[in-house]
């Protein structure tokens, strides 16, 4: 059982960052940023619970975070048509500086760590919730139908009368609160304290998930604590102290990423099935 | 009324130049404001960060010398971006052409002629290249996505690094420290003048040679024509993968020899940290200057005013030198969103 709960707490801030960035390469957007939001809602996220004391600000803080670099992403992407690979570099790049600069007073501080429920952090329960409530709009609802119609073929869907530009919007600023969530996650649960790039490639991570989990969200879930699982299991191994070195356990789950999707991408049943087919392409409505 | 976008008949050549120099102009007013904020006086604070390194002749000199590995990087993924071919990993390659061309003197400390410089750089050149293609391969053989896999290669080289100068690689005589031998004689690029060393040299050369063969060459056709219609490039017969790889290995290498030019220079010895973060901002350096092997000549200069003046901004104002790394994501920012003008117009419609 307490195995369990560990893996689950190595996996829930990956999982809520890979759900929101499902459904925003589902409206056909690729936000490569993921890293540098979760970055600024883990800076915000210690920023807002240290300076009021509250905790729970601090999750409201570390959304609000992650949801204002997304709309930035929103307003270069969408609005102004630039290119969505090189804005989302740009994004983690920004973030990255950015939350060593916020956070620079916070080093070394104490944290407050979000309060359990029964031994249970909160957010663990509401990322499994988050991914049920995400697979069920995604597949069962007009709104989710709407969302894949734009990422699937956004020329049909504006004939069709749909605000592809609106939708997607509201897509990428859920990728941000999610993504600044699990960011907020890192800085409040996992490790109650702030460290310059403490997401360490987490952001990275969360992404080759989305396409590991072929854009399913159940998938994600599945990923994610396998993930969990592998890092852990680097861990405990570590502490047997069988010689050998902790760097290359370190190493092993950026190894495992890169080897999940050499794995994926070759199944190529898998992914093309559920690929959006207008993902990372720029949408100018001609009137 | 709205502003709309509107595509322009064909690209604006006035905004492909116009543009990094508006993005610049933002930068340097946004750099004004978030000095005012801090409640230091914005003008003098610009002057600190971006005029005073340019008064003395030492400060001109770091700057050169921060320059050339942007440059060398830059030029190389600059190619890879005109391809579409996204490698972001290029830190992972600096360190892994560092740790390569370092093997050298660490291994066979007592080796010193100008054989053993020539031997750190070409393994450090191969270094680069070896593990810029493993995303490649991946890429062609898998169609695993190189954004992602040249990205956690970065971080696996990285951790590799660091227990090489932890454990086999770590200096006997130096006081348990992370740090290998230090450098000396023919393991160390000679200088050209005080301290501007070869690598200047290198990133000069390796720039105008991507210039000439992106401009005049067939490969470089074959380059841009993948880029623009990958469609195009596949009924003219030019293979996608060779393309995917021969890019990843041209800027790879370059990363890698940047990387050995580093610690065979500015560093001496091989550390935990050999980079504050060249790999990443050459990614900037590419944007700003057009993706062109020379345009990054003069945008290499100016991102390495970004470090030296972060620099003498801490030291002379007390503001953190992490202000560096926001102007240059801020700066990418502009960059990105002035250049949708090269493109498009914004047209005025009465809704």
């Amino acid at each position: 059982m307490d195995l369990l709960l560990t893996i689950m707490t190595a996996a829930t801030p990956l999982l809520l960052a890979a759900l929101g960035e499902v459904v925003v390469e589902r409206s056909g957007v690729l936000n490569l940023g993921v890293e540098g939001m979760m970055v600024m809602g883990a800076v915000c996220g210690f920023g807002a619970a240290f300076l009021t004391g509250n905790p729970w600000i601090g999750v409201l803080g570390s959304i609000v975070g992650g949801t204002l670099m997304a709309l930035l992403f929103g307003v270069l992407t969408l609005t102004l048509v630039a290119n969505q690979v090189a804005t989302g570099l740009a994004l983690t790049l920004l973030g990255l500086g950015l939350s060593g600069l916020i956070g620079e007073s916070f080093v070394g501080q104490p944290g407050i760590k979000l309060p359990q429920f029964m031994r249970v952090d909160p957010l663990i329960p509401f990322s499994l919730f988050l991914t049920v409530a995400t697979s069920f709009v995604l597949f069962r609802t007009k709104a989710g139908l709407i969302i894949r119609a734009v990422g699937n073929s956004h020329a049909s869907a504006h004939a069709l009368g749909y605000k592809v530009v609106a939708v997607r919007y509201a897509c990428v600023a859920f990728g941000g609160a999610c993504a600044g969530l699990a960011g907020g996650y890192l800085s409040l649960v996992y490790t109650p304290q702030w460290v310059e790039n403490m997401t360490a490639g987490k952001g990275w991570i969360a992404l080759a998930l989305v396409v590991f989990a072929s854009w399913l969200p159940y998938r994600a879930a599945i990923g994610a604590y396998l993930f969990g699982a592998i890092s852990i299991l680097a861990f405990t191994v570590q502490t047997f102290a069988w010689g050998i070195p902790s760097q290359f356990l370190s190493a092993l789950p950026y190894l495992v990423t890169v080897l999940a999707l050499v794995f994926i991408s070759g199944n190529k049943g898998l992914t093309r099935a559920n690929t959006p087919a207008c993902l990372g392409q720029p949408f100018v409505p001609d009137r | 009324m709205a502003l709309v976008l509107e595509k322009r008949g064909e690209a604006s050549t006035t905004m492909a130049l116009a543009s990094p120099v508006i993005a610049l102009a933002l930068t340097v007013i946004t750099g004004g404001i978030i000095f005012a904020l801090r409640g230091d006086n914005p003008f003098s604070a610009l002057y600190v960060y971006f005029v005073e390194p340019w008064v003395e002749l030492w400060s001109v000199e770091q700057i050169i010398v921060k320059a050339a590995p942007l440059v060398l990087i830059a030029a190389g993924l600059s190619v890879c971006y005109l391809a579409n071919v996204w490698n972001i990993g290029a830190e992972g390659q600096f360190t892994a052409g560092a740790i390569l061309g370092g093997a050298i003197p660490v291994l066979f400390p007592e080796w010193q002629s100008p054989l053993t410089l020539v031997a750190m750089l070409v393994l450090g050149t191969l270094g680069g290249m070896a593990w810029g293609a493993i995303p490649a391969y991946l890429r062609n053989r898998f169609g695993a996505n190189e954004i992602l896999t040249s990205l956690m290669l970065v971080y696996v080289v990285q951790l590799f690094l660091d227990w090489l100068v932890r454990g086999p690689w770590r200096d006997p005589q130096g006081f348990n420290f992370p740090k290998s031998i230090t450098f000396s004689g023919w393991q160390l690029l000679p200088n050209l003048w005080s301290s501007v060393h070869l690598g200047v040299v290198f990133a000069l050369i390796a720039a105008l040679a991507l210039g000439f063969m992106m401009a005049r060459t067939l490969k470089g056709f074959e380059i841009r024509v993948a880029g623009r219609s990958p469609r195009a490039a596949r009924f003219a017969g030019f293979s996608e993968p060779r393309t995917v790889m021969f890019c990843f290995l041209l800027s790879g290498g370059l990363a890698g020899l940047a990387g050995v030019a580093e610690i065979a220079s500015v560093i001496g010895q091989i550390q935990p940290q050999i980079s504050p973060g060249y790999g990443f901002a050459a990614i900037i350096v590419a944007f700003l200057g057009r993706l062109n092997p020379v345009g990054v000549i003069v945008a290499g200069v100016l991102l390495a005013l970004s470090y030296i003046g972060g620099e003498a901004a801490q030291v002379s104002l007390g503001i953190s030198d992490k202000i560096s790394k926001v102007f240059q994501g801020i700066l990418l920012f502009y960059i990105l969103a002035c250049d949708t003008l090269i493109l498009y117009r914004f047209k005025n419609t009465k809704a």
